[in-house]
């Protein structure tokens, strides 16, 4: 099965890519979908049978769906303005998977503790999640940023998990299950308000 | 050490409690009695809290060093207290005046609306002012030191903002804030660099310089500069001086007294208690005490100028407090002078004559701001211009303030006189020091000071011949309420000491040279000639003490023969006395319009110093042969304000509004100056 592993992070970089290219709504979500599905393969391969099911579960049906419920609700442009060039955004996750293999090769980690390319995948998921955060404008795209970032987060802690640490890494998930929750009733009454959810216009809101 | 330990307690037992009151006050509607529980109950353990303090300081032997260490939860400093001579000296007014003024306070807010005043939150800040004066002169640690300064600096605040429907006095509140906050500042700059080069918080250990013994010459010249800036603006030192004139007639006039005359001398202390751990016995450099010397100086001569120009009592009581925290300041420089220059003539009576004038000043300026805020209370102003003959409606206030004025300014039995006496024989000695530049300095400074105590006299003859005597020049003072002795009688308690401070003079030198010594020792070579200086001046003390003591027996036996006398004629004091108006210049029907106004006293000295001290005078002259409108009007616009803090905050704020481009409004730029320092920070950690 650890095989497959580097075709399954190689999988994971080019999805990163690939959405911060994305310009369509809907596409976004289902990469984020496809992301979901890629982290239950690794999690498979690394042999963590029972929270590859939550994670498909959650990041691969339930949040993904909720995301896509949310957008028809709020009938919104289906193509996104981004803030930042696409072509810009894709520089700026090279960039970020440079950073990450500059970084690997600075951190003092345990040698055996991080499989070959793991720590570079999820770092750079990281970037590209807080990327596409700063880059778009809509509340939604910014959801799936913090969900993208979210799966970094989550990459960096599988090696580190341990019998105990499941139920640490479940009650994450619920975390950002609920999360993803409020911010989706949130935006649909800011969108229902504001007649728009575009984060630009928001500004009247500061002091 | 017992002692003193329990009146901390009943201080913070008493501010807890007004705490509590404040707290019911302002959750539920107020009422007349939470608000006189306040009153009653916060001034009087105030006063018992200060009275078992003073018993505290007075009991046992001068010098001896009590220390007590209480278990402390913070992982740096330490809860040391300690009672030393130069503690307990500087008590002495803290705990004395604490308690004139709680009492005196009480007795002036029994009155108070309750919906207009919370009066628990008032007396908790008194008190916390209180502690935080008591611990900052006890502390023997570096941290607890900051904390103390701390919370004694912020409780002013609140009592200041007392009338804070006022905003005159508000606006003061937030000068006064910020001025302490600047003085902050660099006191913890200078402590943060005292903790890195000595590598200790306990000030017990870097007692004597021992510590600093390795630090170069220009960690202790940073170090000098950071106490003067620190402690100066405390104390009220030129130019950092421009909260007082804002503060103290702000204030209620209580707490001006305590804090002109208790509060401002924590700035002396600290200074001198710095001294004491930069300067290891004779090794401080020359130019410490020259500029001090100078600093005060300047510090005097524009504070003396700047009050002979107010028409504002209050404020005019506050720039004398400048021009006295100068002539302090005067006297630890010429102090430094002599240690250094090896003249134990100079060095003991410098600083003699600063601590015994902090004791005489506490004193006089507690009895003359009390005075003023009872004239206040009875004229509803404290503006020279609309009152005059006060003297005949309040006769006992009169008489107190003119004890107090006459004090100030230096009169030979009072207590004034001792302290200038003492600095003034110090700079006398001039003439010895190595060199000419050296001689011509002292001398300078000597002129400087006569000419100060020459302009005191002039500026209390102005304070008291307007306020009480004459003819009353409005309705304000027409109108006066008497003042009862029963409102009267905690200024007792100062008038007396400006007597027993001038009549007992002998004995406060004997205390303050004691702790001269104790705080600024000298070298064992000077040590003889000190002690003689002691008793030398001691000496002539005493004689005018002496003579003091017999011009007032004369005095009194003179009034009490002539009242005899009169009395056994049996005349009616009308026949034998004709009754005229006071400066009827001759005038058959005087007005009270032809007295002497506050801006005629001063507008001689204008004329003079006008340029030199930014005083404004405004004359409209008669012209002509007949008679015409004339006008004469002296103010004193503070220049340092409006030239030099203005214009900087103002900068500040602009650059403040400027930085304001960082903050637009949008979310994801935020989180992309936090990606972006999470980058930054991770290559900073990880280039090298």
């Amino acid at each position: 099965m650890t095989t497959l592993l580097p075709t399954i992070l190689f999988l994971l970089l080019l999805n990163n890519l690939v959405l911060l290219g994305m310009s369509r709504l809907r596409g976004l979500i289902r990469l984020t979908a496809f992301q979901g599905i890629l982290l239950t393969a690794l999690l498979l391969c690394l042999d963590h049978a029972l929270l590859a099911g939550a994670v498909l579960l959650i990041k691969g049906l339930l949040l993904p769906g909720l995301l896509m419920r949310t957008r028809k609700g709020l009938h919104a442009a289906t193509s996104l303005k981004p803030r930042l060039h696409r072509g810009l955004g894709i520089l700026a996750g090279m960039a970020g998977l440079v950073f990450s293999l500059w970084l690997e090769a600075r951190l003092l980690i345990l040698p055996d503790l991080f499989p070959p390319l793991l720590l570079p995948t999820a770092l750079t998921t990281l970037f590209c999640g807080l990327i596409l955060v700063v880059g778009r404008t809509t509340a939604l795209s910014q959801v799936i940023g913090y969900l993208v970032a979210e799966n970094g987060i989550f990459l960096l802690g599988v090696p580190l998990m341990t019998a105990g640490a499941v139920w640490f890494e479940l009650a994450l998930l619920l975390d950002v299950f609920v999360a993803v929750f409020v911010m989706g009733i949130a935006i649909h009454h800011i969108g229902e308000t504001f007649e728009s959810i575009d984060v630009g216009r928001f500004r009247s809101l500061r002091d | 050490m017992e002692l003193f330990l329990t009146a901390i307690l009943i201080l913070a037992a008493a501010a807890l409690v007004t705490a509590l009151l404040a707290a019911l006050a302002s959750f539920c509607p107020p009422s007349a009695a939470n608000c006189r529980t306040a009153n009653c109950l916060g001034s009087c353990c105030a006063a018992l809290g200060c009275l078992t303090g003073l018993c505290a300081v007075a009991a046992g032997p001068w010098d001896a060093t009590l220390i007590l260490e209480l278990p402390w939860g913070l992982p740096a400093g330490a809860l040391v207290l300690g009672l030393d001579p130069l503690s307990r000296i500087f008590l002495l007014p803290v705990f004395g005046l604490g308690m004139v003024c709680a009492v005196s306070g009480g007795l002036s807010l029994r009155h108070t609306s309750p919906r207009e005043h919370n009066l628990g939150a008032h007396w908790f800040f008194y008190l916390l002012l209180l502690l935080g004066m008591v611990v900052v002169m006890s502390a023997r640690d570096a941290v607890l030191f900051l904390l103390a300064w701390e919370i004694m600096s912020l409780a002013p605040f609140f009592l200041i903002d007392f009338n804070d429907g006022d905003s005159k006095v508000r606006d003061a509140s937030w000068v006064y804030l910020v001025a302490a906050h600047l003085g902050a500042v660099a006191l913890i700059a200078f402590f943060g660099l005292l903790w890195q080069s000595a590598g200790t918080t306990s000030l017990a250990a870097l007692q004597g310089g021992q510590a600093l013994r390795e630090a170069g010459p220009g960690v202790l010249a940073a170090l000098f500069i950071l106490a003067v800036l620190g402690f100066g603006a405390k104390a009220g030192l030129a130019p950092l001086h421009v909260w007082l004139p804002e503060a103290h007639p702000a204030a209620p006039s209580h707490v001006s007294a305590l804090l002109s005359g208790a509060m401002i001398n924590a700035g002396l202390y600290g200074l001198m208690r710095s001294l004491n751990v930069l300067s290891a016995l004779w090794i401080a450099p020359e130019w410490w005490g020259w500029s001090l010397l100078l600093l005060g100086l300047a510090t005097g001569l524009m504070g003396i100028l700047k009050a002979l120009a107010q028409s504002n009592l209050k404020r005019l009581l506050a720039y004398s407090s400048v021009e006295n925290m100068g002539l302090m300041f005067m006297g630890v420089g010429a102090g430094l002078i002599g240690q250094s220059s090896g003249n134990a003539w100079i060095a003991l009576l410098g600083f003699t004559g600063a601590l015994l004038h902090m004791l005489n000043h506490a004193g006089f300026k507690g009895l003359l701001f009390l005075c003023a805020g009872e004239v206040l209370h009875a004229t509803g102003t404290v503006h020279m211009e609309l009152l005059g003959g006060l003297q005949k409606r309040l006769p006992l206030l009169g008489a107190a303030f003119a004890l107090g004025a006459a004090a100030i300014a230096c009169l030979p039995p009072l207590s004034g006189f001792a302290g200038e006496f003492v600095l003034a024989l110090a700079m006398l000695d001039g003439p010895s020091l190595p060199g000419v530049e050296r001689q011509m300095g002292l001398l300078l400074a000597l002129t400087g000071l006569a000419l100060i105590s020459g302009l005191a006299a002039a500026l209390y003859a102005k304070a008291y011949g307007i306020t009480f005597l004459g003819e009353a020049r409005t309705g304000f003072a027409a109108n006066a309420h008497a003042a009862s002795w029963r409102t009267l009688w905690p200024l007792g308690l100062p008038a007396l000491a400006c007597v027993a401070g001038g009549l007992l003079a002998p004995l406060f030198f004997g205390l303050a040279s004691f702790t001269a010594l104790n705080a600024a020792p000298l070298p064992d070579g000077l040590m003889a000639g000190a002690l003689e200086a002691r008793a030398q001046v001691r000496g002539s003390l005493g004689m005018v003490s002496l003579l003091g003591a017999a011009g007032l027996c004369l005095a009194l036996a003179l009034l009490l023969a002539r009242r005899l006398l009169l009395r056994r004629r049996g005349a009616p004091v009308a026949r034998t006395a004709q009754s005229v108006q006071t400066w009827g210049c001759g005038f058959q029907a005087g007005t009270p319009r032809i007295q002497y106004t506050d801006a005629s006293f001063s507008e001689p000295l204008a004329r003079v110093f006008a340029p030199v001290m930014g005083l404004r005078v405004r004359r409209r002259q008669v012209s002509g042969l007949f008679p015409d409108r004339a006008a004469l009007n002296v103010t004193a616009p503070d220049r340092l304000r409006s030239g030099l803090f203005t214009p900087l905050f103002e900068a500040v704020e602009r650059l403040c509004n400027a930085c304001k481009i960082i903050q637009h409004g949008k979310i994801h730029l935020y989180i992309l100056y936090i990606l972006a320092t999470v980058v930054g920070l991770l290559v900073w950690g990880l280039h090298t």
